[in-house]
């Protein structure tokens, strides 16, 4: 590979990781906003207000970057981008083709899930750093939750890996077949429900639950950082859609022309589980830290153990 | 009470089926600078003056709960019309003002009104910078009257109004003997 190809494909992630989640971000403000019977953004750049984003994203940069006196500083000023780097270096591994990807991993999805896991850190950095009482307990209470959902997220996500005999991203999404859509169903449903948990989406929104506790972890964040705190959620929600699009959806698998479209395939997959993270938080109500945590040990991982027994039983049989 | 158990997640996905269904219908929102609002019959947006018909007898100021009009009038005497006849004399109204900072558009003083000089208007875009013209004069509140608009048409099975002969429940239930004095 030469070095012109790596910087065009690294390149190619920091686009798709700076306008996807613009794009998911303007998709919460529109579907969001017509399952609650109004209108959302129509005035920002004319047509349906499709540059609310940009203007938003302008409005943060010009805005007074204030660190509290008695925050430590250094940590403070960090912590953004120690839970937004993460995402993007996760996108690097997910394959928007057969053998197209910025660089395929052959431990894909144990590298996804480890590198991140590491945004947990930025967040209990946010909140430390704050000295504000409640922003610590903020953020301990999302690193309890993170912890917590970490488990069933491995888990559901060994099981596919198991089934399809790889760790690698692109492995796994070649090995997919349509078969696999009932047989790792509870897989997917514990992944999926899991991600939710690990990007504070509600209904797991506790740490921040933004009508009732300011922000949690993030209270004491403006303009800048406080953008690439809800960038990172955004990109979050991308790399999670992503990764259960090609671990569980067969990612850019689709009906015709897989090598030219594959990354058309992935796109709307990804996009539509977008929708339904979105549609879930239009939805439910949040629920309580213990409900929460309740629900990740006594609910999700049963079912994962269960979805990685049952996997390992056909993977035994069928070999 | 363990008989009417919903199956699990039943709650959820109609919960979703909502949602879903409110995002396909259209939104209710009117984008009002943009778009004239659509304002219920009898809306009250501004007091409208039909300066012809006071006589300023002080009724709608009497009885205004806020005591935001303000009426100044005086008394002219016009010659007798014909000889060794009385002269008539006539209210002239000097003032008449509404301050519409105090105003809590109940509605008394047009219900008041024995000469039906005051209207309801459905006009509500009249915010000022200043307070002080908040306060309507009788230029402005005559200019109002072109905005009223005709009354909205009868409700159809409804009692007919008082001054046609319409009972109402109240008064034939009230009644507790007939017209000749036999009881009901």
């Amino acid at each position: 590979m030469t070095a012109i190809e790596v910087i065009a494909k690294l390149l190619g992630c920091l686009l798709v990781f700076l306008t996807l989640p613009l794009l998911v971000g303007q998709m919460e403000h529109k579907a969001m906003a017509h399952m609650q019977s109004r209108l959302g953004p129509m005035y920002a750049g004319g047509f349906h207000g499709w540059a609310q984003l940009v203007a938003d994203g302008v409005k943060f940069v010009q805005k007074e970057s204030v660190v509290p006196a008695r925050a430590d500083r250094r940590v403070f000023e960090l912590a953004p981008a120690v839970a937004l780097l993460p995402y993007l270096f996760v996108l690097i591994t997910i394959p928007v083709g057969p053998g197209q990807t910025a660089h395929d991993l052959s431990v894909g999805v144990f590298f996804a899930l480890a590198v991140v896991s590491v945004g947990v850190i930025g967040v209990l950095m946010a909140g430390w750093s704050s000295a504000n009482k409640y922003s610590l307990l903020g953020g301990l209470r999302a690193g309890a939750q993170l912890m917590a959902y970490e488990l069933p997220l491995v888990l559901a996500a060994a099981s596919v890996a198991m089934a399809a005999g790889t760790l690698s991203l692109d492995g796994i999404a070649h090995a997919w077949r349509w078969w696999w859509l009932p047989y790792q169903a509870v897989g997917a449903f514990v992944f999926f429900t899991a991600a939710l948990a690990e990007l504070r989406r509600p209904p797991f929104d506790m740490p921040v639950a933004d009508s009732e506790l300011v922000f949690g972890p993030f209270t004491e964040y403006t303009g800048i950082r406080f953008a690439l705190f809800i960038l990172a959620e955004y990109a979050g929600i991308v790399v999670f859609s992503a990764l259960t699009a090609v671990m569980f959806l067969g990612g850019w698998k689709g009906p015709f022309l897989e090598h030219q479209l594959g990354w058309l395939w992935l796109l709307i997959k990804t996009m539509a589980l977008a929708f339904i993270v979105i549609w879930l938080r239009v939805t439910y109500p949040r629920l309580r830290e213990d409900q929460l945590q309740r629900f990740a040990w006594v609910v999700l991982v049963p079912l994962a153990l269960a979805q990685v027994a049952v996997t390992g039983v056909v993977r035994v049989v069928t070999a | 009470m363990s008989d009417d158990k919903v199956p699990t997640g039943k709650g959820l996905l109609q919960g979703l089926g909502v949602t879903l269904r409110s995002m396909t219908k259209r939104s209710v929102t009117q984008e009002y600078p943009h778009v004239r609002p659509e304002l219920p019959p009898r809306s009250r947006g501004v007091i409208a003056l039909l300066e012809e018909n006071c006589t300023s007898c002080m009724l709608c100021a009497r009885e205004c709960p806020d005591w935001c009009i303000y009426i100044d009038s005086h008394k002219e005497t016009i010659p007798a019309r014909t000889e060794g006849g009385r002269e008539r004399t006539r209210n002239v109204l000097d003032r008449f003002a509404i301050d519409y900072a105090l105003c809590m558009y109940c509605g008394i003083c047009i219900e008041v009104c024995p000469f039906d000089a005051l209207f309801w208007s459905p006009e509500f875009e009249y915010a000022e910078g200043d307070i002080v013209e908040m306060t309507h004069e009788r230029g402005r509140l005559s200019e109002w009257m072109r905005t009223v608009p005709a009354p909205p048409a009868d409700v159809p099975n409804a009692d007919p109004a008082k001054e046609l002969g319409g009972g109402g429940v109240e008064r034939r239930r009230r009644a507790t003997t007939d017209d000749d004095g036999s009881p009901a």
